[in-house]
């Protein structure tokens, strides 16, 4: 099976090996992943400040790039939801195609690979942060806002690696405050936000906190080291691919 | 925001940086709404069909709306035929004219009201005092509000932002009686103040929870049961209601007063729920319907879902910025997430940082018992709001993004600048002023080469560029 992998913008540049983890364990699942080298970004970060429009070029140039493909990954559930209801270009034809085709890493492992098993050891006390474009906006798993029995893609996959013990904080969902723009035009907002979750989190007992979205993790560890808490961010892209 | 012409807008930012400030009463008071949150969570898994309901109400809401029109006149046909009289309001000023000429004509000087978001949005209290008419707000919550003369904070706990202490100071300057009185005391107090207010009462205001245009009922719901004391006690009794309150038949109204209390309070019900089917002898009931905006909002596309909104105030207590940052951040009759989809509809340019409030989290979607895209419409009120109002400078920079955003060549040159300036630039120039992400947090360290950068080295030899 051949996949484009998505590099959203911001892990290309900050984040690289979240990058090359993804590539790593989807070539190690049997997928031929394919890099399109002409990548930039989705479109997402001015979109959702209101710049649509001004957002189209960017949008259009993202269509073209994927197109071609069947199937298009990304590790991160914010720039997939973007693409998936936000994405306008001209040519409608291809920005349907790509918008059913573009999946999150973890939601493609489980739908489409339809992952039993993963080979990866992680002896840590782990607590998953739940984005919520990943979790509200593509169903990785039941908001606890939902009346429906419980799930979650990103849980069942971290259970399946060797010595992980999860912890959950009090607030499951509790969204982390970044937000996007909102993180710097609501800056006092958003630093509460994030500083209340680190405190669930440490609360928990938790070691390390894993996500589908960098860009929550940016935030959360931004204040982190900050104030030198003793926790590490990590995408769960690296844990399935084996970090440590 | 310079260069850039000052209308009275509501700041959001400022104001919830200001709220925030105050660290120990934010977590105070994002506790306290956490857990009523908490509270209809439990109420809601109580009713294993609640996410049924919830469709159920929503396409109820969908269907009254789309034929609004023909319900409206069903509905004053009806109340017409049990004896209710009814009004047509226009707007905000036609309703309190209305309402004035109601009580005046009766040599009405005394009036009891109960709970009603509506007639706060008309200003109706003020209309009414400055023409010489006394009105006594009567939920207990609200009547805390009116004597330290502010709006509320919350639609359905009006005063939920006080502490008891600040009641107990209130009502010890307001009402004369001892310091620090315990909660029930202070309940007491206030039952005793407010029956002489009913006793006296010449008329009572009400708001609507629901209008059955079947039957012509009225529907009012309250947990203090001073709507009923009031209505019940005064020769007039009138009722304000926006034309959205409509639903079908009475059948349908199990579905929303099932959701209605366990949404906004985790209770299985209100403790009152009161049908006005027909006057009392001797008793005039009058009915006031007002659009004020609603039909023009009906018109927009994209918009009129929010017109579905019961007022449970679920969002509110959901909303993780609400929660932090308190009612009067939104400057609003109707704050938090609701409210900031309501109000850019009757005035884009004073609201137009509420879209903005809110990190687009979408829980309030999630919660709301009548399934209102709150999140979506936020994002789609940004498309709107956005390019008419930002600042010139920040309008460039985004295009400036686009144009970099939309070509490979300029991404890969911005980029490596970007990473180039994070990492050899001081500290004192990246953690200047102008940095707003960096005032409480690390920039993300910047590696040296980026994915693609390492891609295009190490493996684009192996795979074919498409
Ligand atoms: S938008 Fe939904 S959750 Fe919010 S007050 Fe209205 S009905 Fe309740």
């Amino acid at each position: 099976m051949t996949v484009a992998l998505f590099v959203p913008c911001y892990i290309d540049q900050f984040y690289p090996r979240v990058a090359r983890a993804a590539l790593t364990l989807l070539e190690r699942l049997g997928c031929r992943v394919e890099v399109p080298l002409d990548q930039t970004c989705c479109g997402q970060p001015l979109a959702n400040a209101g710049f649509a429009r001004e957002a189209r070029p960017v949008m259009a140039h993202f269509v073209r790039v994927f197109a071609p493909y069947d199937y298009i990954v990304a590790p991160s559930g914010s720039c997939v939801f973007h693409v998936r209801h936000h994405l306008e270009a001209d040519d409608a034809e291809a920005v349907r195609h790509v918008q059913q085709r573009t999946y999150e890493l973890c939601q493609f492992l489980r739908e489409v690979l339809q992952v039993e098993r993963i080979e990866a050891r992680f002896p840590h006390r782990v607590a998953v942060h739940d984005s919520c474009h990943g979790l509200r906006g593509l169903g990785l798993g039941r908001p606890s806002e939902r009346m429906v029995p419980a799930y979650s893609v990103v849980r069942d996959l971290l259970r399946q690696v060797d010595g992980l013990e999860l912890v959950e904080p009090s607030r499951p969902d509790e969204c982390c405050g970044f937000g996007g723009t909102f993180a710097v035009e609501e800056e006092a907002m958003s630093v509460r936000m994030g500083q209340d979750r680190l405190d669930d989190f440490l609360q928990a007992g938790a070691e390390v906190v894993v996500s589908t979205d960098m860009s929550c993790l940016m935030h959360l560890e931004g204040l982190a080291r900050r104030q030198q808490l003793p926790l590490r961010f990590l995408h769960v892209a690296e844990i399935l691919a084996g970090a440590d | 925001m310079e260069g850039f012409i000052e209308l009275p807008v509501v700041d959001h930012a400022r104001l919830a940086a200001r709220f925030v400030a105050d660290a120990e009463r934010v977590q105070w008071h994002d506790a306290l709404l956490w857990q009523v949150r908490l509270k209809r969570d439990r109420a809601a898994a109580e009713v294993p069909e609640w996410e049924e309901l919830r469709r159920l109400a929503s396409e109820i809401k969908a269907h009254v709306l789309t034929y609004l029109d023909r319900y409206l006149e069903q509905f004053e046909a009806q109340a017409r035929a049990c004896g209710i009289q009814v009004h047509w309001a226009r707007d905000a000023a036609a309703h309190n004219r209305i309402v004035h000429e109601l009580l005046a004509t009766r040599h009405v000087r005394r009036v009891v009201k109960s709970k009603s978001m509506l007639t706060e949005e008309c200003g109706l209290n003020p209309y009414l005092e400055a023409r010489g008419i006394e009105v006594v707000d009567t939920d207990l919550g609200e009547r805390i509000m009116q004597l330290l003369r502010q709006p509320p904070s919350h639609i359905v706990t009006p005063a939920i932002h006080l502490r008891r202490e600040e009641v107990a100071r209130l009502f010890h300057e307001k009402l004369g009686v001892p310091e620090n009185l315990t909660p029930d005391e202070l309940v007491a107090v206030a039952r005793r103040v407010l029956r002489q207010k009913f006793l006296e009462a010449e008329a009572a205001i009400t708001g609507v929870n629901f209008a059955v245009a079947e039957t012509g009922t009225l529907v009012v719901c309250t947990n203090e049961g001073n709507a009923d004391l009031g209505m019940h006690l005064a020769p007039v009794h009138i009722a304000a209601m926006g034309i959205e309150k409509l639903i079908p038949r009475l059948v349908d109204l199990g579905v929303f007063l099932r959701l209605l209390a366990r949404s906004a309070t985790g209770q299985p019900l209100t403790v009152y729920t009161t049908h006005i089917g027909r006057p009392r002898p001797g008793q005039e009931v009058h009915v006031v319907l007002v659009d004020n905006g609603r039909s023009r909002r009906l018109g927009l596309p994209r918009f009129w879902p929010a017109l579905k909104c019961i007022r449970c105030g679920a969002c509110m207590n959901t909303c993780p910025v609400y929660r932090r940052s308190g009612g009067y951040s939104y400057g609003a009759t109707v704050p938090g997430p609701i409210g900031a989809i309501l109000m850019p509809g009757y005035d884009a340019a004073r609201y137009r940082t509420l879209p903005y409030a809110s990190s687009l989290c979408g829980s309030c979607r999630e919660v709301c018992p009548v399934q209102i895209d709150i999140d979506e419409q936020l994002y789609a009120w940004r498309q709107e709001v956005g390019p008419r109002y930002v600042p010139r400078l920040k309008r460039l920079a985004m295009r400036l993004a686009a144009r970099v955003l939309a070509s490979p060549g300029r991404y890969r040159r911005a980029g490596r600048l970007l990473r180039w300036s994070l990492r050899r630039l001081p500290r004192r120039i990246l953690y200047g002023p102008w940095n707003g992400w960096g005032r409480a947090r690390e920039l993300p360290s910047a590696p040296a080469e980026s994915f693609l950068e390492w891609y295009r080295k190490t493996r684009a030899s192996a795979t074919a560029q498409r």
